[in-house]
């Protein structure tokens, strides 16, 4: 398996990939939760280019989450527009002035709507760096075993694992039916309309299905064999101890969050208002 | 000595199932055995591993009556858990049982569910590792490494507990001959130097007795049919009699007229006593005669100069050039990942060559799509769960000619027909999920037969299966060859289904074709087989031991003999 694919662990040694599972997963908690709860344009700003110093910190490539970095972008554009389209004076109502720029009526555009719109645009763009490295630097056995540490069941936290381990022979047995599909004569191309091509679709899930079952299984009783679930706690292999680095990141990001939904609190209000 | 396995009068019938599949077992199997279990599909043999690893009853429900104790413990009241600290199962499927997504977690897997610390596993698993030799591949990932591969990491999962008995399920049936060779090689290591008792379930007989092993038990229609050594075992008739394939020169020298005592030693080819034999054997090869080979043919498809490569720098395969002529029945050989498979895509069109032809009938195929290749050609996959789509029989026949656009009556008319061929128009209007593996596989022949292929390409068609349904598949490919003069293709890489099935054998090794000849040349030449990771046949060994110089003249007069045979209706011994 040559080059990176999609949205898959990389292993890669910078200081990112060496934190714990844990300590990513809680500092990606709370960062999102701060971008979410604040509407702090200054805060954001700074959060923003925290984002896109830790991105490039984690050197992860762009063919490891292009695609999906291009598919955010544009639900970004479609949000904005909706925002604009439902409650075009949303901005107006938030920050209590009005500056018409451009149009009249019911669609006037208010510099208070841009502001506002591009403050929700700066929430998805701190959020999406960290969420995406999240993904691409967290061994998911570690993960799974920081999971486990944070309390939550093993089960789950294997759950994902195992998902994780069977997706590329998942994605071999697609290709493989697909082929084979084909070749009996179910064309999948877009030639056809999009009825049939969900009927035809239906002649590659059966099998994949049925191939997919035994192979679940097989699985589960290697899994028993091997003695899974037998007691309420287990070990991991992979589990990472908490280092320096680790509690020096929890503390800044904890620091970090409090400052910053202090300061967005302090005057009562979450919205940052540079009109009064 | 107590022994450390041991069934008495033992009986199980399974909750879904009417008879018992276990009749009144009685077995012992002590300490620091070595005991090979062999049986067709269906006779029991797994079941009785699985008794003793606790999967029965706790997997797999029913009733038992009679008593079974293995290392002291009752399984029904131990639990699987609880016999996963004495009995280390090993199953078939390398691939489905690899749970981590590396080795060095896989190899951990019972460790962490015995809560042991992190740096005592780090210890354990390393250790293990130099045992079955794969501590180069602890940081890898399951789809880097190869069947055989796969299968050590599988060992040293079990290993790391400690076990005192290691219980292989058919460990040899998704391996190449060499590799499978490796793997009973290891086995016996662990053997001896781990002082384990080993059970192997297989039936592959010829292929474990690679090693020595104790006892030998044959088990049959639940119930346990002989538990000799090798050495007498081989000399009886049971094996035949149960519908197993017997060594091919023990088979060869039976229909030689020889008859075999223990005392010739029959368990290892290399360390036989031949010298009662010699002159039987080459009395009989000097009297069978084999017949003219079939006039050249038309070519039906012709591969010309062709190369692949995903990477390019990295070809998956590279000049391979040769021809399948109609009405051949041709195998394809080689280890896996030699290119084979790539090169059944390239010719159904799912890959695009980066140079070279493809010639169906004379005519370029390069600007036919897959349908329309699809039509004059066939692809038959190994596991037919991933080539059905539809729950009735009738239906999945008829879909490649209703997707076509083929009027109703027409249809109608023949699938009826191609159901008569694959014998299973009885069962037309059964749903799929009623059938056995091997009827799945005919079913799914016969929606591709429908479409009247002129060459049918068959990716492992007899994979997993035991000599009794191997020789009714393969005798139903061989039908539909002779009357019905499709060509027809193997992909494998079993040695017998080549030797015995096919006329010509194409060889790829690396990427390379390293040979395009009999099966019996390829399989008496030893720089080819191990190029090609197949096992240099035993007929070999047998015709050099009785200083008959052409062996691959000996062995192809085998072939020959077991297929008179054969169509005679006679599995036995028979005089000429």
């Amino acid at each position: 398996m040559a080059g990176s694919r999609l949205l898959t662990y990389k292993e890669k040694n910078t200081w990112i990939h060496r934190l714990s599972g844990v300590t990513k997963m809680l500092f990606f908690l709370l960062w999102s939760i701060t971008g979410m709860l604040t509407y702090d344009t200054r805060i954001l700003i700074v959060m923003l280019i925290l984002s896109f110093v830790i991105f490039a910190l984690s050197r992860t490539e762009w063919a490891q989450v292009g695609t999906v970095f291009k598919f955010i972008l544009l639900f970004l554009c479609l949000n904005l527009l909706a925002v604009y389209a439902f409650s075009p004076h949303q901005g107006t109502i938030i920050y209590g002035t009005e500056t018409v720029l451009a149009f009249s009526g019911r669609y006037s555009l208010t510099a208070e709507q841009l502001f506002y719109e591009f403050n929700i645009m700066l929430k998805y763009l701190t959020v999406t760096p960290v969420v995406l490295m999240f993904i691409v630097t967290t061994n998911p056995s570690e993960f799974a075993a920081s999971l486990n540490k944070l309390g939550i069941s093993y089960n789950v936290g294997y759950a994902i694992a195992i998902a994780l381990r069977y997706v590329p022979d998942v994605q071999a047995d697609f290709t493989k039916i697909k082929h084979a599909q084909e070749a009996r004569g179910i064309e999948m191309s877009s030639k056809t309309s999009l009825w049939n091509r969900l009927k035809k679709m239906s002649m590659i899930i059966f099998p994949l299905l049925f191939s997919s079952m035994d192979r679940i299984d097989v699985v589960s009783n290697a899994m028993e064999l091997r003695g899974f679930g037998k007691h309420k706690k287990r070990t991991w292999y992979m589990a990472r101890k908490l280092t320096r680095n680790d509690y020096l990141t929890l503390a800044f990001v904890v620091a970090f969050a409090a400052i910053a939904l202090a300061i967005t609190f302090s005057d009562g209000s979450r919205f940052y208002n540079p009109f009064v | 000595m107590t022994p450390i396995i041991e069934f008495k009068n033992y009986t199980f019938k399974y909750r879904s199932q009417t008879e018992p599949t276990l009749l009144d077992i009685n077995l012992s199997i002590y300490p620091g055995e070595k005991v090979l279990i062999v049986g067709p599909s269906g006779s029991g043999k797994s079941t009785l591993a699985h008794c003793i690893n606790g999967m029965v009853p706790f997997s797999f429900p029913g009733e038992s009556t009679g008593t079974l104790t293995v290392n002291g413990m009752d399984p029904a009241q131990t639990g699987i858990f609880g016999m996963s600290k004495s009995v280390g199962t090993v199953l078939q499927d390398t691939d489905g049982q690899f749970i981590g997504l590396t080795v060095a977690e896989d190899v951990a897997f019972a460790l962490e569910n015995d809560c042991v610390a992190q740096e005592k596993m780090f210890e354990l698993v390393d250790r293990v590792a130099e045992t079955v030799d794969i501590k180069r591949l602890l940081e890898h990932a399951p789809t880097e490494l190869s069947g055989g591969q796969k299968q050590r990491v599988s060992m040293a999962g079990v290993l790391v507990d400690d076990v005192d008995i290691l219980l292989f399920d058919e460990p040899l049936a998704n391996l190449d001959p060499a590799t499978g060779k490796r793997a009973i090689d290891l086995i016996d290591r662990i053997h001896r130097e781990k002082k384990k008792t080993v059970l192997i379930i297989e039936h592959r007989l010829e292929d474990v007795l690679y090693r020595d092993v104790d006892r030998i038990i044959v088990i049959g229609e639940g119930r346990v049919v002989a538990d000799q050594k090798p050495d007498d075992l081989l000399v009886s008739d049971v094996l035949i009699r149960e519908g197993i394939r017997e060594p091919l020169y023990v088979t060869a020298l039976k229909h030689a007229g020889c008859q075999l005592t223990a005392e010739d030693k029959p368990e290892h080819i290399e360390t036989m006593r031949l010298e009662r034999h010699r002159e039987k054997i080459r009395e009989w090869y000097g009297k069978v005669t084999l017949p003219d080979p079939k006039g050249e043919k038309e070519p039906a498809l012709e591969i010309l100069d062709l190369d692949f490569s995903y990477i390019s720098g990295n070809p998956i395969l590279a000049n391979i050039h040769f021809r399948i002529n109609r009405g051949e029945m041709l195998s394809i050989v080689g280890k896996n990942g030699a290119g084979k498979s790539t090169l059944s895509n390239l010719i159904c069109g799912f890959l695009n060559p980066d140079r070279g032809k493809i010639l169906l009938n004379g005519a370029d195929i390069a600007d036919k799509s897959i349908k329309e290749r699809g039509e004059v050609i066939g692809l038959v996959m190994q596991n037919p769960n991933q080539m059905i789509s539809k729950p009735m029989i009738f239906d999945e026949v008829a879909l490649g000619l209703t997707v076509r656009g083929v009027p109703e009556d027409e249809v109608k008319e023949r699938v009826g027909e191609t159901l008569k061929i694959c014998g299973l128009y009885p069962f037309r209007n059964w749903p799929i999920s009623a059938l056995s593996f091997g009827q799945k596989k005919r079913v799914t022949i016969a929606s591709i037969l429908v479409m009247n292929p002129s060459v049918l390409i068959l990716d492992e068609p007899t994979a997993g299966q035991d000599y009794r349904h191997y020789t009714e598949i393969m005798e139903f490919l061989k039908e539909l060859n002779e009357k019905y003069g499709i060509t027809i293709v193997m992909i494998t890489h079993d040695m017998h289904l080549m030797l015995e099935y096919t006329d010509r054998a194409i060889v790829i090794a690396d990427g390379q074709l390293i040979a395009d000849d009999t099966p019996a040349n390829v399989l008496t030449n030893e720089q080819i087989a191990d190029r090609a990771y197949l096992k240099k046949t035993s007929l070999y060994d047998l015709a050099v031991k009785c200083g008959i110089e052409d062996a691959s003249g000996f062995a192809e007069r085998f072939i020959y003999y077991e297929r008179q045979v054969r169509e005679n209706g006679r599995l036995q011994t028979a005089d000429l």
